[in-house]
């Protein structure tokens, strides 16, 4: 359990039922063969960088403590550790899970969008919106996530497009395996549109890809414009950057040029959309967006004009790419 | 607020890599951790109770941490900022995109303990401290 959050894996349901993830092999777990001999043993090791802390690195162990009888075959204790070079990403797992979800996306012509905000800031209303503009265009399907209630895939259902809804349970953020099978369960056309809607959260999603093409940060006018700088690691993820509920801007303190440039210090190539899906200033341009960035997916089809090349954001793309490669 | 994930995910990655070795009992995770991740110490919170009933149950965690640089498209060398979140070149105030080191998220190595078949996870870390290391570069 997370000391900070509480925030735990292996609860995410998809449309209420568990994830396959409750069926997967547990963690391996250490022997524990009653002790058969005493003694006590000493730890060496190096490794090359500098340390804060003048602290010993004594290995932890109480002096004494038990062993279990050597199996045959097995190398005789020599009183030294085994040290095992890895040097591999942390969430690779993740990351091969985000790839397999990006290769089924560009097999099928797919533009998989990741929207990430904090809860309230007008995801679904903005998917909602998004779907009612495009939807007699462009084949759309969505995965919602959120810890608890099927309400989001229902307001997206009542659309007339396909939903998944996966519920984390603890978990604050959606990572790519729960994706991976919630793309089985969801009826998808080649060219389609994937919308998926993150848990509403500003720190965690940014850190786990999930294949998407980018990830669209919304920051509505009624939160704080210092959230950029606030929560910077999630507007550095993201490629393009929603304001929402402009209507409201005469009503509020809301200093939308200082938002920008907080937005600007932690992500320099950041493209800013303002819209309001209750007036509906600004839609045209993010559906224009959208539809831009739809062709470009599909012309990546066999068959598709100028097949295998992005219109535009190519060196955006470069960098998360470098961003993950430097994660592995 | 990920930490339990990104700790479960290098237990487990740890846990694989040990089962290569006649499942041994991992006495030791090194693991190189950006700034920009916001994670390192607060991963000692959770470190150790995803590890209990595992292969990693006691190991020590010890964690590089790396800091920020960013290449400055203008001077075509790589600086550090001088903030975290002021991703400006620090000599000629140019907007630098490209993270050169800070995102950093890796497994380094572990720490095997001698024999294969450990009795019991290592007892009594009460009163240490973490382990916390950070590198410059």
């Amino acid at each position: 359990m997370c000391g900070i959050c509480g925030c735990d894996a292996g609860e995410a349901r998809i449309d209420g039922n568990p994830s396959p993830e409750a069926a997967h092999p547990p963690l391996i777990r250490s022997r524990t063969t009653p002790a058969s001999h005493d003694h006590g043993h000493g730890h060496g090791h190096g490794h090359g960088h500098d340390h804060i802390h003048g602290h010993s690195h004594d290995h932890h162990h109480r002096d004494g403590h038990g062993h279990a009888l050597q199996s045959p075959g097995i190398v005789p204790d020599t009183g030294r550790e085994h040290l095992v070079a890895i040097e591999r990403g942390i969430l690779s797992k993740n990351d091969g899970f985000a790839a397999a979800n990006r290769a089924r996306f560009a097999e099928q012509g797919m533009l998989a969008l990741n929207f990430v905000s904090s809860p309230g800031a007008g995801k679904t209303s903005l998917l909602v919106a998004t779907i009612e503009g495009l939807k007699k265009e462009l084949p759309i399907a969505v995965i919602e996530g959120d810890q608890e209630t099927e309400n989001d895939a229902e307001r997206i259902r009542a659309t007339g497009v396909p939903a998944v809804q996966i519920n984390t349970g603890r978990g604050c953020h959606l990572d790519a395996h729960m994706v991976g099978h919630a793309l089985d369960s969801l009826p998808v056309e080649r060219g389609s549109l994937l919308l998926i809607e993150n848990v509403g959260n500003l720190v965690c999603p940014a850190s786990f890809d999930l294949g998407e093409a980018h990830k669209v940060a919304i920051l509505s006018v009624t939160e704080g414009e210092d959230k950029p700088i606030k929560y910077p690691d999630m507007f550095a993820a993201a490629r393009v950057l929603v304001i929402s509920k402009i209507d409201l801007l005469p009503y509020l303190r809301f200093d939308l040029e200082r938002a920008l440039d907080y937005a600007r210090r932690v992500n320099p190539t950041i493209e800013v959309v303002r819209l309001s899906t209750e007036t509906g200033e600004g839609m045209p341009a993010w559906l224009e967006m959208l539809r831009r960035q739809a062709r470009a997916a599909r012309a990546g089809l066999p068959g598709g004009a100028g097949a295998g090349r992005e219109e535009r954001g190519d060196g955006l793309a470069a960098m998360d790419h470098r961003r993950r490669a430097a994660a592995i | 607020m990920h930490e339990l994930s990104i700790a479960t995910s290098l237990v487990e990655l740890a846990c694989d890599h040990a089962r290569q070795h006649e499942g041994r009992r991992v006495t030791k995770v090194m693991i190189r951790i950006g700034v920009l991740q916001h994670v390192a110490r607060s991963l000692y919170f959770c470190f150790d109770n995803v590890a209990r009933g595992t292969a990693c149950e006691g190991a020590v965690l010890e964690i590089e941490e790396v800091g920020l640089t960013v290449e400055c498209p203008a001077c075509r060398a790589v600086k550090a900022p001088s903030g975290l979140y002021n991703f400006r070149c620090p000599d000629c105030g140019v907007p630098t995109p490209q993270v050169v080191t800070g995102r950093e998220l890796q497994l380094v190595s572990i720490a095997l303990a001698p024999d294969a078949a450990s009795d019991r996870p290592a007892l009594g870390r009460a009163g240490d401290e973490p382990i916390y290391a950070r590198s410059t570069s």
